[in-house]
């Protein structure tokens, strides 16, 4: 695989024309301020929440914004005990629906964008396209036909009723084909075919691993949007022991006019909650970096 | 290159077999035992988000085997009334038991969600509420759509600390809730004796009721509107003059802002329910035996009238196959001793049924234990509950509500309160005529 790619590349550079000579550049003070802006724009709300989540219920909207304060392990335990656990079972059903939905997803995906890349087959352009349309149709809108069918067959308020429609991705069939069209020659198709190779066997030998910085996107894209999505199973689950984080947390800010809203417990949990998803960036960020380097080679 | 018939018969049973384990898991999970046999183990899940139900179903589930409740804890309101109706139009999906708003009953009933448990429930639970309860949940007719669980009547919160403080006192009337609610900003403008909540129509309602209005009128089979009428606009008028004159806060409730400023003594009244205690401790946690509770402040000197806000009853639902059991465990949760001490222990409701509060209702809330005669106060104050029908589109005119009144009270004009009755008058009789129903006017 490294020297089929390494070749790629370098005849892919080799027909970029000749670099100019090297100038040194000055940093753009517009452009330095812009960025630091950005940044500051998309950190300044999770030092909130991480700030946040250390003040107790008294504290949390008296004192200064920015103060930390010390008592974020009595929110942990506070969050924990509530109602005997119920978040951390929350967690593992996210884990659940986001891990096994992007699995599963990446599978279908890479075998439906290999097929539509690499076969030609009576209605591939049809089914492409259908595709295609799929992919401006945003998930939210799909949620309530989903629900009515799922509700045709009784597997409303089950695991399946937020697994199964989280099993499709038009997006992620999409990639995949662009993905296997630009990384799977098919001169290497033809030689595994040559030597023997099964189809089943050229596919999960030779198209999957150049696939690979592919598929670790669309397993990233998937998780996290499993992993954040709301309006699915709030609409599917009734049962709070099958909620995922998002829904529960949501619980506990609409407790009836009548209850106080857990704000304390909301954030600490939405802190939490987000955790295992830095952890899984920062452990698959290596294959992020291939494949941005893998794009800038053939742009 | 041809797609391989390998290829496309491994996709076809690669279909076949997920839609096979997703339909027989279908029919293990969902829970509903399809043989109805006589004397076999029933299930019921129960859709509530009222505070200690699970507490309270645990006792219920330990002495009765064979009736086993599960508890499904549901966001508060409007979003669980929206996912019953849901699944009741899917056709699949709803619970056995439900938790309603009163004011919901009538639109629940009318998109044919309830079940009528006249016949299924035990002799003389109609005698253990109040009329005015009970009458919200038969809607005057013979049919009962669920048994009342709690009640919220209103009264005044006050910090008793800043009253003495800043030499108040407690406001009987509305025209001296006035006078001391500018005495207080006047003496520290930091500081409101209340707000006008655009965002809680149920507070406004409550207030009106107390000013002798009903919204809805039941007319034969016609409906009648009457949202723009005398005490509703004398109820708009007075708090209007108070937002415009900036003595009274225009925030709505339940924000981080509202509570921070609870916590901080910047809000000094509040005029709630009986469930006062639970949301001020959960939001001001600081303030622990400063404040103190009193009546509504009144329109005429000595009456002794109050409106509603919040409170539920337990419904069956029309997709429930068990409604017998439903209905029996409905009537031990909110009709009896037990039920109603574990009500008011686990949850700090305030129950609907009158005979067994005394006993359930010995001591007052811990948020409260200054005030020794809390629930002998609060009980003097529920007997001044008004009449009051909600109708089938409640959730239309609170909606426009929260718009038209949103609008007046951050312009801060008091006639534009009285333009904001107008408008919901006539959004609310526009809905119940494109839903087909007949309104009088």
């Amino acid at each position: 695989m490294t020297t089929t790619t390494t070749l790629h590349r370098a005849t892919a550079a080799a027909s970029v024309p000749a670099l100019r000579p090297e100038r040194k550049v000055r940093p753009s003070v517009f452009g330095t301020v812009v960025l630091l802006v950005g940044a500051l724009y998309c950190l300044m709300p999770v030092a909130w929440v991480l700030v946040a989540s250390s003040k107790s219920a008294g504290e949390l909207f008296s004192t200064f914004t920015f103060l930390p304060s010390t008592h974020l392990l009595d929110n942990i335990g506070e969050l924990s005990a509530y109602r005997g656990g119920l978040y951390w079972r929350w967690m593992a059903n996210t884990a659940l629906y986001a891990g096994v939905g992007a699995a599963v997803s990446v599978l279908v995906s890479s075998m439906a964008g290999y097929a539509l890349a690499k076969y030609r087959f009576a209605g591939k352009t049809l089914v492409f396209n259908l595709i295609l349309a799929g992919v401006l149709v945003p998930g939210v809108v799909l949620a309530v036909p989903q629900y009515l069918l799922l509700a045709e067959v009784g597997l409303t308020n089950t695991y399946w009723s937020v697994l199964l429609p989280s099993l499709i991705s038009p997006y992620g069939i999409y990639l995949c084909r662009i993905y296997a069209g630009a990384s799977v020659p098919d001169e290497l198709l033809e030689a595994a075919r040559t030597d023997g190779a099964s189809e089943w066997r050229t596919f999960s030998r030779i198209a999957v691993p150049l696939m690979g910085p592919g598929l670790v996107t669309v397993f990233l894209f998937q998780f996290v949007g499993i992993w954040n999505n709301f309006m699915l199973p709030y609409i599917m689950l009734g049962n709070d022991r099958l909620y995922p984080i998002t829904v529960g947390l949501n619980g506990l800010l609409n407790q009836g006019a009548s209850q106080p809203a857990m704000y304390t417990s909301v954030i600490t949990g939405a802190l939490l909650s987000i955790v295992p998803l830095a952890l899984l960036f920062l452990t698959l960020q290596r294959y992020w970096k291939v494949d941005l380097a893998a794009g800038s080679v053939k742009a | 290159m041809r797609l391989h018939t390998g290829i496309r018969v491994a996709a076809a049973v690669a279909a076949t077999a997920l839609l096979a384990t997703a339909c027989s898991s279908g029919s293990g999970d969902s829970g509903d035992d399809t043989a109805d046999g006589s004397g076999g183990k029933v299930e019921l899940t129960f859709w509530t988000w009222a505070p200690g139900m699970e507490e309270a179903v645990a006792v219920w589930n330990e002495a009765n085997p064979d009736i086993q409740v599960t508890v499904n804890k549901q966001d508060g309101g409007d979003p669980a009334v929206t996912k019953l109706l849901t699944a009741i139009q899917a056709g699949s999906g709803a619970p056995d038991l439900f938790q309603t708003e009163y004011q919901k009953i009538p639109t629940l009933v009318s998109e044919d969600a309830l079940a009528d448990i006249a016949d299924v429930l035990p002799d003389g639970t109609a005698e253990r509420f109040a009329e005015g309860t009970w009458q919200s949940v038969t809607l005057g007719g013979d049919a009962v759509y669920g048994v009342p669980q709690d009640s919220g009547p209103m009264q005044f919160y006050y910090r008793e600390d800043v009253f003495q403080q800043y030499g108040l006192s407690v406001p009987t009337t509305w025209e001296q809730y006035a006078q001391v609610a500018e005495q207080l900003h006047t003496a520290d403008p930091s500081k409101y004796l209340g707000t006008f909540s655009a965002n809680d129509a149920g507070w406004f309602t409550g207030l009106t009721q107390q000013a002798g209005a009903s919204w809805w009128g039941i007319d034969g089979d016609a409906w009648s509107v009457d949202i723009e009428s005398a005490p509703v606009q004398k109820v708009a008028e007075y708090w209007g003059g108070l937002v415009e004159k900036g003595v009274i806060d225009n925030k709505p409730m339940y924000t981080p802002e509202w509570n921070a400023a609870l916590n901080d003594g910047s809000q000094v009244g509040w005029l709630s329910a009986i469930w006062a205690p639970g949301v001020l401790q959960g939001n001001a946690p600081d303030t622990a035996g400063k404040w103190k509770m009193a009546p509504m402040p009144q329109w005429e000197e000595g009456d002794d009238a109050t409106g509603n806000w919040g409170g539920s009853a337990t419904s069956v639902t029309s997709q429930s196959t068990h409604k017998a059991e439903a209905a029996k465990f409905i009537a031990w949760l909110n009709a009896s001793q037990e039920g109603v001490n574990l009500l008011v222990s686990e949850g700090g409701l305030y129950p609907a049924d009158i005979p067994s509060q005394a006993e359930a209702l010995s001591s007052p809330p811990e948020f409260f234990s200054n005030q020794a005669d809390f629930y002998t106060l609060a009980a003097e104050t529920a007997k001044g509950v008004q009449p009051f029908t909600y109708g089938p589109n409640v959730n239309v005119a609170y909606s426009a509500y929260n718009d038209e009144f949103g609008k007046a009270a951050e312009a801060k004009q008091a006639s534009l309160f009285l333009d904001a009755v107008t408008a919901m008058q006539a959004t609310t009789v526009d809905d119940l005529e494109n839903q087909g129903f007949t309104v009088t006017k």
